[in-house]
């Protein structure tokens, strides 16, 4: 086959690209440029957006042999991630742009891109595991799991591209025993990249700083903390920025009448207000999502699986149906309670290991 | 594989060498097969020891090289020899010229502080110009182009009007690394020097392919270059008048006449005289065959891609060995992956910033919009180029322009 191998700069891209190159492929080897003022050196976590990181991946790729391509991919981040993770945090949700990369971006925009150039699949360093089903009646089908290693699995924020793309995806690194084993092979490999640390930031925001990153984008606007009646127990410099769940950074002037710590439980865009409470405010037992991407036949019926609302949350025991004509809702019953579900994340429903669908939480309910 | 065996890329068995058969090379213009003379000349220099500075018989014999190759460049170059400053490459000698120029003439007289280029000069004049103007209190004026990228000698002619007396220098190139337009120097010397103020010229692309004559040219300094021409990269000169004020960039020991300190490369100096030595002997035949072969290359290309739009000036006015062009609908990069995958080597043209593909400043300097300058590439030929590498080209390039529109419209 004729593989595009996207080459980060990181660990796990340049080891993923190399057992594509083993596994007999045709390589080719290609960074893409996503963010429009580029650093020149890599500074704390984030891991893809640097000159230093574009120089670490065409090192990965001349060390392998495969040529080596960088992609101007900047306008449409911009106008699909960035731009949605802002729309979302200014409506009062939490995006996750991870997700929207991967569907806007890594699974769309380079997918048809590679397709049009005359590529047969994308190849990515993502822990997730493709199984390819041949059924009884010669309909192949492809299913996405957890990778076999729990700790790295990613197949929470890659829901979201859908069945017809995993025929056109590959991610050599679902099988890999642990990270470390990863960076074990790319040190036997010759890949100067073997050390480099893992990113675990918004590669957007530069220095990590996610609040002021809002504030400079979407401006200050001071707006008042109430409680659950209503009473007014501090301000804040813009609704936007918070998340529900969220207990740090509330700056409230007084303690909370049973002297507990109180968390975010709503955001309220409209009237620019953050409201505050008990922990168990918190906890919710349905879920509803819009935006529902299914691996099997959606179903009005209710459906046995576990539900997972976070990249590395711990999936609970749920039942989820299909609503609408065209199954693009969800509603999902939780058997035990989760806590900080907030609208705007991403919503995964798992058989075991199997992906069965991917929904956009728009609400909970205790 | 173990990490010593992807490492091994320096050994002269190595791997890249063996797998790398250059089948169709169309991008001279980056850099061109080493002569197999100067390969030889080359082996055998490094065989010698000697610093041309030492007063032994060493460094006697290494003085000799040094000096002879001076005398052989000077001469097929129409310059004297103690007007030859051999330097690290092009971009060393443009920003010898710019920034001793400028450094030299403004301290003579503070107010010399404009820097006049044309808006389509390579980025070794036009960032040292920038990098003067931010650093060095410099003015930079760009010189319009129209729309072959020849420059507006009547813009020319009323900046020094009005400023003269205020100006540095002049850098315009000879011809142009892109689009291969040559320039009117000799209207760009005769403005220039009627005004008293000096005039430099990149002429890296066009020592080989026309006819350059230093004394006769009426330029103060020229800029020449060894790895277009046959001679290994890290080899090239800046000729300058002997009159010509120029602040060092280095200093040291003192070495070419004090305005490059460093050791004399003579292993350079010797490549770099044999590759300018057989260029310019072979230059009339070189530049009649090439030129043929480029317009068999362009009228190919057409036919196979009948869109595509020939970017430059017309053949007589251009350097033989370029042809450039864009291709609508296109990203000059998606084109050269897919040329690449195909053992075809081509460029786009133009450089990029931190690896992302820019559009030409060139190609928008001369009004071609965004959009359309996007999608270029150049093909350059050199003495190895055949009528078998355009016949590969022109089979290959409908199925690729077809594909690189498809994945231009995602």
């Amino acid at each position: 086959m004729r593989v595009l191998a996207a080459l980060s700069g990181g660990v796990d891209s340049a080891v993923a690209a190399a057992r594509a190159v083993d596994a007999g492929h045709d390589v080719v080897g290609v960074h893409m440029a996503l963010s429009r003022e580029r650093a020149e050196y890599r500074t704390g976590s984030r891991g893809c957006c640097s000159i230093e990181d574009a120089g670490d991946a065409r090192r990965a790729a001349d060390v392998l042999g495969i040529p080596y391509y960088v992609w101007d991919l900047s306008e449409r981040f911009e106008d699909t991630v960035v731009a949605d993770f802002l729309a979302e945090y200014a409506a009062g949700r939490t995006p996750n742009p991870c997700v929207r990369c991967n569907e806007h971006i890594k699974f769309a925009a380079l997918l048809d891109r590679a397709a049009a150039l005359g590529f047969d699949a994308v190849c990515t360093g993502h822990y997730a595991r493709i199984e390819t089903v041949v059924g009884a009646d010669g309909a192949v089908t492809r299913e996405l799991h957890r990778a076999r290693d729990a700790a790295k699995d990613q197949s929470y924020v890659l829901a979201v591209m859908g069945t017809d793309r995993l025929a056109r995806s590959m991610f050599p690194l679902g099988d890999a025993p642990s990270k470390d084993a990863v960076r074990a092979e790319a040190r036997e490999r010759g890949l100067g990249v073997s050390a480099k640390p893992d990113s675990y930031d918004i590669c957007f925001v530069a220095d990590g700083d996610t609040q002021g990153f809002l504030r400079e984008r979407l401006g200050a606007r001071a707006g008042d903390v109430v409680d659950a009646d209503g009473t007014v127990v501090g301000r804040h410099d813009g609704a936007y920025a918070f998340t529900v769940g969220q207990r740090r950074g509330l700056h409230l002037d007084r303690p909370g009448p049973d002297g507990r710590p109180r968390y975010v439980v709503e955001v309220r865009p409209s009237t620019n207000t953050v409201v505050v409470g008990a922990a168990e405010l918190l906890t919710v037992t349905r879920v509803a999502g819009d935006r529902a991407v299914w691996f099997v036949p959606p179903s009005p019926q209710r459906l046995a699986c576990e539900a997972q609302v976070r990249a590395h949350g711990a999936p609970v025991p749920a039942r989820v149906r299909a609503l609408g004509p065209a199954h693009d809702a969800v509603e999902v019953e939780l058997a035990t309670g989760l806590r900080g579900v907030a609208a705007g994340q991403s919503l995964v429903l798992y058989d075991g290991t199997r992906v069965l669908a991917q929904a956009t939480v728009t609400g909970a309910e205790r | 594989m173990p990490a010593a065996v992807a490492r091994a890329g320096i050994r002269p068995d190595d791997r890249f060498v063996d797998s790398w058969p250059v089948t169709v090379y169309l991008d001279h213009a980056a850099t061109s097969p080493v002569h197999p003379l100067v390969v030889e000349a080359v082996l055998d220099q490094l065989g010698r020891t000697g610093n041309a500075s030492s007063l032994h018989d060493a460094g006697r014999a290494a003085r000799r090289v040094v000096e002879e190759s001076r005398e052989v460049l000077a001469a097929r170059l129409g310059a004297r020899p103690s007007e030859v400053v051999l330097t690290s490459g092009g971009t060393e000698a443009d920003n010898l010229a710019l920034k001793g120029l400028y450094w030299a003439r403004s301290g003579a007289d503070p107010r010399r502080r404009r820097v006049l280029v044309s808006g389509v000069e390579h980025h070794a004049v036009l960032d040292p110009a920038v990098w003067l103007a931010e650093r060095c209190g410099a003015e930079l004026v760009v010189l319009p182009v129209d729309a072959v990228g020849r420059v507006d000698l009547d813009a020319l002619e009323a900046e020094l009007t009005a400023h003269a007396d205020r100006t540095a220098l002049v850098s315009v190139m000879w011809a142009n690394n892109e689009v291969g337009t040559v320039q009117p120097l000799a209207g760009v010397v005769e403005l220039a020097h009627r005004h008293g103020v000096p005039v430099h010229a990149d002429a890296v692309q066009a020592v080989g392919q026309l006819p350059v004559d230093f004394a006769a040219s009426g330029l103060d300094a020229m800029t020449v270059s060894g790895h277009k021409i046959g001679a290994p990269v890290g080899t090239g000169a800046l000729l300058a008048r002997r009159e010509l004020p120029l602040a060092p960039l280095t200093h040291g020991g003192g070495q070419e006449r004090g305005v490059r300190s460093g050791t004399v490369d003579v292993v350079g100096a010797r490549a770099l005289a044999l590759a300018v030595d057989l260029a310019v002997r072979d230059r009339p035949e070189h530049a009649r065959r090439v030129g043929a072969l480029r317009d068999r290359l362009l009228a190919a290309v057409q036919e196979a891609v009948p869109d595509a739009v020939v970017r430059g000036a017309a053949a007589g006015e251009r350097l033989p060995a370029n042809a450039h062009l864009t291709f609508p609908g296109c990203e000059g990069d998606a084109l050269l992956y897919l040329l690449d995958s195909r053992g075809i080597r081509c460029s786009t043209g133009s450089a990029c910033r931190a690896g992302v593909p820019q559009p030409s400043h060139v190609l928008l300097a001369m009004g071609v919009p965004d959009r359309e300058a996007r999608g270029a590439l150049r093909f350059s030929l050199g003495r190895t180029s055949s009528d078998d590498d355009v016949a590969a080209l022109a089979a290959v390039l409908p199925e690729v322009v077809e594909r690189a529109r498809a994945a231009g419209r995602v």
